[in-house]
């Protein structure tokens, strides 16, 4: 029998990611710091939506592009946010999740071998899409130094004549780092020079704890050149109902919606109507939960400086960033042996790329309660890495 | 800054100050001077504990009274609420608006302790002109805790 397999696909290496969760889920009883989704419930009034979209049969599909009342609010949400105005009928798209936007958003712009440029450590999956969609993915290695912030001059190096897309994961999973003003004004400068787009993933948006999210859209000059991808699953804990959005110029939104019609028909109808109501009346349970993250947060930051855990301070998503380079271990390495001898998972800074080496994501979406635990673990561990290495010395 | 405090507090009191001026980003001896005056104050009137009964061997049993009274000349309502909060086993007492005056929360042992204080000592009062007393079968829901079901984290152990 022939190959059956497509070599692009064969090519993909698995996620990093992947291969610890199944280390994990070996693990009997172990405390997980690992996950990438909140730890609150969707806030009841928001399910009760749902549930109540059920009751009266709405189990059809929508239009494609999404329930109108739902993209008539996400164009209010980015006015009262941003101060973006976006025409609800042709620059607005409703998604399954934000990860399907950023994919469509690459199929309809790339032509094969185009470049785009992805700073990493990120989100698992810009690499993958950008090759399935013909793309040449080009990385950007984003540095502890400068608090993991991409800066104008990365962005101008990197661009050749082959290059068509930037990819702007801010607020950052997994080092927590933001862009603010300034960062944008200078990267959005360089864009318009060098004439490339820019696919901004804002899913951790309403999870800023320095000031106000702002958008590279809001730089004059780019939001014609901007898809901006949010969604409902961080900021209103809706992971599962795979609810996100998409906002951009007419000319591409209309072409990720011929490849949206055509692979997903549209997004799971219960889930827009949840979401119309989490536009409508989730402000309160965004600020509650954004309010218990930066909490926890500010407690990491301190334990971490109390064991003496080298970590610069993220203001962004729910994650912190430590350094575990005075151990001279390898993150894989780190995370395994920490698993097996404390049995709390953390997840190394290499499933995001390779300069994640040497850094671990620890994820603050847990109780505070849980999170004390798992930290108490981790000073230990800590305490007999550098007990290890005092001996190794003398 | 108070108004975070008290969020906070409200639903945690058990925390020491030291960590509550790390989760607020604050200065430690500003949230202990903050609490200090607010206890002063009577802004913060107590710290307890909020105990599901139910699950021990303890008999508790928990009524809920509605009073109608006639309000004292020139004392209004007050000097009728301090006759009934001054008794012990009262625990809560509420005037509010609607079809009556006062509503009264008792922890008594028994059935019977708690239908004895109603007809000897709060009926009898003066100026109450009736009574209806109500008998918490199960509390679902206390302070903002639910008290009943478990929960359970069932997300995955590790995703991107």
């Amino acid at each position: 029998m022939r190959n059956p397999l497509a070599e692009k696909v064969t090519a993909i290496p698995p996620s990093g990611i992947r291969k610890f969760f199944d280390l994990v889920s070996e693990m009997k009883d172990a405390i997980s710091l690992g996950v990438g989704e909140p730890d609150f419930d969707t806030p009841w009034h928001i399910r009760e939506e749902g549930i109540y979209s059920l009751e009266r049969g709405r189990t059809f599909y929508t239009s494609n592009a999404g329930l109108k009342e739902l993209k008539e609010e996400i164009a209010r949400y980015m006015q009262r946010k941003l101060s973006l105005t976006y025409d609800s009928n042709t620059e607005i798209i409703v998604t399954v999740g934000g990860s399907e936007a950023i994919d469509m958003a690459l199929r309809a712009m790339l032509n094969p071998g185009e470049e785009v440029l992805i700073p990493q450590p990120s989100y698992v999956s810009y690499e993958p899409c950008t090759i399935l969609a013909g793309g040449t993915p080009v990385i950007l290695e984003l540095k502890e130094e400068h608090d993991f912030r991409l800066t104008a001059r990365q962005v101008e190096e990197a661009v050749t004549d082959r290059t068509k897309i930037l990819v702007l994961p801010f607020p950052n999973n997994p080092t927590g780092a933001i862009l603010e003003r300034e960062d944008l004004e200078a990267i959005a400068k360089v864009v318009i020079e060098k004439d490339i787009f820019v696919i901004s993933d804002e899913i951790y948006s309403e999870l800023s704890y320095k000031g106000e999210h702002v958008s590279i859209a809001c730089i004059p000059g780019m939001q014609e050149r901007t898809i901006v991808i949010n969604g409902f699953s961080k900021a209103y804990a809706m992971t599962g109902w795979r609810l996100g959005y998409a906002c951009g110029p007419a000319g591409i939104i209309k072409q990720m919606l011929k490849i949206h019609q055509y692979a997903i028909m549209c997004a799971p109808t219960n889930s827009q109507y949840a979401a119309v109501e989490a536009l409508r009346n989730g402000d309160e349970d965004v600020a509650r939960m954004r309010e218990a993250y930066d909490q926890r947060r500010r407690y990491l930051m301190h334990v971490f400086k109390e064991i003496g855990l080298s970590c610069f301070e993220p203001f962004g998503a729910f994650y912190v960033f430590p350094s575990i380079r005075e151990f001279g271990m390898t993150s894989e390495d780190f995370a395994s042996r920490f698993l097996a001898e404390e049995k709390v998972a953390v997840v190394p800074g290499t499933a995001f790329g390779a300069c994640g080496e040497g850094f671990l994501r620890i994820s603050y979406a847990y109780s505070l309660e849980d999170l004390k635990r798992a930290i108490e673990r981790l000073a230990r561990f800590v305490e007999k890495l550098r007990a290890e290495q005092g001996k190794g010395q003398a | 800054m108070r108004e975070k405090i008290l969020t906070f507090i409200e639903k945690n009191s058990r925390i020491d100050l030291k960590e509550l001026a790390v989760l607020l980003g604050m200065d430690q001896a500003s949230v202990a001077n903050e609490v200090a005056e607010m206890e002063k104050e009577h802004i913060i009137c107590g710290y307890h504990t909020l105990i599901d009964w139910d699950k021990t061997s303890e008999e508790k049993l928990t009524a809920l009274i509605e009073v109608k009274v006639t309000p004292q000349r020139g004392l209004g309502f007050d000097k009728v609420a301090e006759r009934i909060y001054n008794y012990a086993e009262v625990d809560s007492v509420y005037l509010i608006s609607g079809g009556f005056d006062f509503m009264v929360m008792i922890e008594g042992k028994t059935m019977r302790d708690v239908a004895q204080f109603v007809s000897d000592k709060l009926s009898p009062l003066d100026s109450v002109l009736s009574t209806a007393t109500h008998f918490v079968l199960k509390k679902y829901k206390d302070h903002g805790s639910i008290m009943v079901g478990e929960t359970k984290d069932e997300r995955m152990l590790v995703t991107p």
